[in-house]
């Protein structure tokens, strides 16, 4: 019975994803690149499912963090307070604010889109963090133009230029050799870029890091990835939402979403150029692949923009939940466990509507284990085995 | 009885006749409200004292003033053991925090003196009363809510002539770096506009009490000898006020430093440095506390934070005790 | 003959000379009344351009406000996905009244005490309070926050109850400050009568002088809760904001409606932008009719100004 209601998902997934479910803005379109789109690029059988529902969890849990997986967690919550009780209160201040407060205590789950620094685990003195991936992000070229739609092309190289401010307007001869179709118009590119420490931040300019020579060269060897960096141009704006709704105020803008935002908002996002050569167009099968082959046994890197899969959409991140294993409250551990184990299971079908990528078997495999580490007073809370 | 403005200051109710044998409960009565007075002063204190403690691992590290002579903001560039250059400089949020606030008392400072002279002594009567309680409501609109509209309608309706001062003044030589473009909606004179229109309705209530106790003789005075109303206004309304009028002003001052939400929301929020352009975006030292104070994990992140916050603090007070000295001498002397 | 033409042109030149010794102070006289009409014409404009502002910013947030304001918005919660339509600011509007009613409950008795102390008793140290109290008024709330979040968040975490303590530190010296001022204007004549029946000073004060202030000390409390109800930035640092619960345990994250406001305003999803306008319409709403409130109460008001 189980298994029929997860294939009718995954089939009512792939029908939206064929009937290209998300509208286009009007003008001048260039041809996604990518075919695959239309499935969700994940295998929810191979899910580890083992955890039962634990008993005695506390009634509401106090969380906040990246904005990137903002509408994913608000809609996680929803769903969940409905279906078990537990009021997740989530606020998307960014992965910084994600890693301290969740290091401070001041709240019980952190969400980050970029491994902790070793600085950062510092400050937990001696208790220890557990960073869970629950889901795959994709970071998007978004930009605002009269007239130019969706589909727009970059490579690794013009967009760290385009970030780094030497190239400044859209016909720059870089773009058009790009864009071959496309009237691009003659207009200054305003850069848009986050305010606060942000994991979004991270996995973009990682990837902008590995490809593009010229934003290593303008940024600082050392000083061109991270949470925050100095940008040598543009506006700011605060999480996700600020970047997009500066977007919406500017004609001639170009900022970094995930894509969730992008298609909630019906922004013109463009297709981004991967190891492999091709143009890639972000979505959660392409998402999936460039976490092909990735498990949690290696460090994992901040963005995924390496992979060598055809398809796969480079500036994918990940999205990890921070807590102590070590919790003081038994309620709230339980509470924690609950949540994520769910979030692991149920909570991967709803990540592809929205945008996200589903987590791949291994990685939910080596994640899902994890949460029988988590302890209340020393002990174990959920049953071994 | 009657009173006179020496008794707006404290005045004390006299003591009883044969106080010597005091109630008990008015004894009690007393140590309560002497230990309430106290409240203020360790808010005050506590402020201080608090906002100076977070700070001082900063304030040693890098030295104490070390971040009002470096300019840019730069976290990520922090390294726990590197003591110069100090990467957390604030030159710019204090270069933004003044600058968002002059350009503010220059709109509201004149607007705000002519409000306070139409509704005292010009406007007719019978609509005194209902236009100043229009104006009071300005001071009732919500900040997030000048925010919200400032970057829907404000922003919207400067952009052409932003990009025409930017076209025109910006390309003059000297005086053009001041205006120079691009506008994008989000910068100082967006952000430095919106504070004119909170600190319009302080400035002008403040400045109308002020007016209003210019005594009438001086008045009539000098209608008597035959001068034209505005005459009059300029001759024996301004000119005693002005200690109130400048007061009044530090007043708003003092807000238009400490605003925050609305500012943060136009301003664009650039930290990396100063750009000399109105039209440019900028950062406050609110602004940068309302970004960052919960997610600061770099070397002495949320310590420089907490020096951007003593130096708001040390700004703010300045500005106020002057504004209320001076204010109170206003009142004290009508001449 | 000669006597009458010399007497005519005498009288003219006479006249002429006049006319020339008046066409000066005549010229100027016009010349500051046109001075007094146009300046008036100023100030009449400069009122009216202030006004209008006023009535574009209202406008602009009724117009965007009105359309999604609804019974359905004063009674839901926002929906989960941020990108669909519909849902409400019920956790603001709740939130917003039980924050700031806590803060009032907090805020209100030390603000009177002190208030009693700076005007009943006074001396030196009431002199101190006094100057203190007006400068705290112009404290950027911003900094109350950081306090609130230093000495209490980091230790207990993100709650209302931290953003009641915040707003409360807020209110209490706008309230002390009101208070002081009525009871300024409580005339002295009572005080001594009641003196001089044997009443007790804490007597007098409790039983004849602040009901006498009563309706002033309201006002004052009153523009209070109405400046607290539109803080925004101390909350952010406080209470952190739930966006999707509605939550009545102070204990807990709770959200106020300006900083719904505030996060659905500066997101691009025009659902959560209309959201924020309706959220806009109904704050103002409640400010205004604070602040109108208050200033129809009977009896004297605290100056404005603040």
């Amino acid at each position: 019975m189980k298994a029929v209601a997860r294939l009718a998902v995954a089939g009512v997934v792939l029908l939206a994803g064929c009937a290209g479910a998300v509208p286009l803005p009007d003008g001048d379109t260039a041809a996604f690149g990518t075919q695959i789109c239309g499935g969700t690029g994940a295998d929810p059988s191979a899910y580890l499912r083992t955890m039962p529902v634990l008993p005695g969890a506390a009634p509401r849990l106090s969380a906040a963090g990246s904005s990137l997986i903002g509408p994913m967690m608000s809609v996680w919550a929803q769903q969940y307070a409905g279906q078990h009780g537990t009021r997740v209160a989530y606020q998307p201040i960014g992965s910084g604010s994600g890693i301290a407060q969740t290091i401070a205590g001041t709240v019980a789950l952190g969400a980050t889109d970029t491994p902790m620094t070793s600085l950062e685990r510092a400050k937990a003195g001696g208790r220890r963090l557990l960073a869970l991936p629950v889901t795959l992000g994709g970071v998007v070229p978004a930009y605002h133009l009269a007239g130019i739609g969706a589909g727009l092309r970059f490579d690794a190289d013009v967009l760290g230029a385009v970030f780094a401010g030497r190239i400044r307007r859209w016909d720059d001869p870089a773009l058009r050799s790009l864009n071959p179709g496309l009237r691009l118009p003659a207009r200054d590119i305003v850069v848009v870029h986050r305010a606060d420490a942000s994991g979004t931040t991270a996995v973009f300019t990682d990837y902008l890091t590995r490809g593009s020579p010229t934003w290593v060269s303008v940024l600082g060897a050392g000083n061109s990835s991270g949470k925050q960096v100095v940008w040598p141009t543009g506006l700011a704006g605060k999480g996700n939402d600020g970047v997009a709704g500066m977007l919406a105020q500017v004609d001639g803008a170009v900022g970094y979403l995930e894509l969730a935002y992008v298609l909630g908002q019906h922004l013109p996002y463009g297709q981004v150029r991967n190891r492999t050569g091709d143009f890639i167009q972000p979505c959660p099968a392409t998402m999936g692949r460039a976490a092909q082959g990735i498990d949690l046994a290696a460090d994992l890197p901040t963005s995924l923009a390496d992979s060598t899969e055809r398809d796969a959409y480079p500036i994918t991140g990940v999205t990890y939940l921070l807590l102590y294993a070590d919790q003081h409250d038994r309620a709230t551990a339980v509470a924690l466990v609950n949540f994520l184990a769910w979030m692991l299971t149920t909570g991967q079908d709803l990540a592809p509507p929205l945008g996200y990528g589903p987590l791949t078997a291994r990685l939910q495999r080596d994640t899902y284990a994890q949460l029988y580490q988590v302890t209340a007073d020393g002990a174990p809370v959920a049953p071994t085995g | 009885m009657s009173l006179t403005l020496k008794d707006r200051t404290t005045r004390s109710m006299p003591e009883p006749a044969g106080s010597r044998q005091r109630h008990p409960a008015d004894r009690l009565f007393q140590a309560a409200v002497h230990a309430a007075a106290w409240l203020p002063i360790a808010i005050l204190g506590a402020t201080v004292v608090f906002l100076l403690v977070q700070a001082w691992p900063a304030l040693t590290h890098y030295g104490p003033f070390s971040s009002l002579g470096s300019i840019g903001w730069a976290p990520s560039r922090a390294i726990t053991e590197s003591t110069s250059p100090n990467p957390y400089g604030l030159l710019q949020f204090i270069y933004g925090s003044v600058l968002t606030a002059l350009i503010a008392m220059a709109i509201a400072v004149p607007a705000s003196i002519a409000v306070a002279l139409y509704l005292t002594d010009v406007a007719p009567r019978v609509i005194r009363r209902p236009l100043a309680h229009l104006v009071d409501l300005l001071a009732a609109i919500p900040s997030v809510v000048y925010g919200f509209w400032a970057i829907f309608a404000l922003a919207p309706t400067l952009r052409p002539l932003g990009e025409m001062l930017g076209r025109t003044l910006g390309a003059v030589p000297a005086l053009g770096a001041v205006f120079a473009g691009p506008f994008y909606g989000y910068s100082y004179l967006t952000a430095g506009i919106v504070l004119a229109i909170m600190v319009l309705p302080i400035i002008t209530a403040i400045c109308r009490e002020v007016f209003a106790t210019t005594p009438v003789p001086r008045k009539e005075a000098a209608l008597a000898l035959g001068a034209t109303r505005w005459e009059m206004l300029r001759m024996a309304v301004l000119p005693p006020a002005r200690a109130g009028i400048i007061g009044a002003c530090t007043l708003g001052l003092g807000r238009a430093v400490g605003e925050t939400i609305a500012v943060t929301m136009v301003i664009g929020n650039n930290v990396t440095g100063i750009n000399p352009s109105l039209l440019a975006p900028g950062a406050t030292m609110p602004s940068v506390l309302a970004n960052e104070l919960t997610e600061a994990t770099q070397p002495f992140h949320l310590e420089s934070l907490f020096v951007v916050a003593l130096w708001l603090l040390a700004l703010a007070l300045a500005v106020n005790v002057a504004g209320r000295l001076l204010v109170r001498r206003g009142h004290r002397e009508p001449r | 003959m000669t006597t009458t033409t010399t007497v005519t042109t005498s009288a003219a030149t006479a006249s002429a000379a006049t006319a020339r010794a008046v066409a000066g102070p005549v010229r100027r006289l016009r010349r500051r009344r046109l001075t007094n009409t146009a300046m008036t014409v100023t100030l009449a404009l400069v009122t009216a351009a202030a006004v209008a502002a006023l009535i574009w910013v209202l406008s602009y947030v009724a117009t965007q406000g009105l359309p999604t304001l609804g019974p359905a918005f004063l009674t839901r919660t926002p929906p989960g996905n941020p990108a669909q339509s519909g849902g409400g600011f019920l956790n603001g509007i709740v939130g917003s009244l039980e924050i700031v009613g806590i803060a009032t409950v907090l805020a209100v008795p030390p603000a009177l005490a002190t208030a009693v102390h700076i005007v009943e008793y006074g001396g030196r140290l009431a002199r101190i309070v006094s100057f203190v109290t007006d400068v705290l008024v112009g404290l950027p709330t911003i900094l109350t926050g950081a306090l609130v979040y230093t000495i209490w968040v980091t230790r207990f975490g993100f709650s209302g109850l931290a953003g009641a303590f915040a707003l409360a530190l807020i209110m209490l010296p706008l309230v002390t400050r009101s208070t002081a001022e009525m009871l300024r204007q409580v005339p002295q004549s009572l005080r001594e009568a009641s003196l001089a029946l044997g009443i007790t000073k804490a007597r007098t004060i409790t039983a004849i002088v602040l009901p006498t202030a009563r309706s002033g000390i309201l006002t004052g409390i009153t523009l209070a809760i109405a400046r607290a109800m539109g803080e925004a930035a101390p909350l952010l640092l406080t209470t952190l904001g739930n966006d999707l619960f509605l939550e009545a345990d102070p204990r807990q994250r709770m959200s106020t409606l300006a900083l719904q406001i505030f996060t659905n305003a500066v997101t691009g999803y025009r659902t959560a932008q209309s959201r924020a306008w309706a959220g806009a319409l109904t704050l103002i709403a409640i400010v205004v009719i604070l602040t109108v409130t208050a200033r129809l109460l009977p009896g004297r008001h605290p100056r404005r100004g603040r």
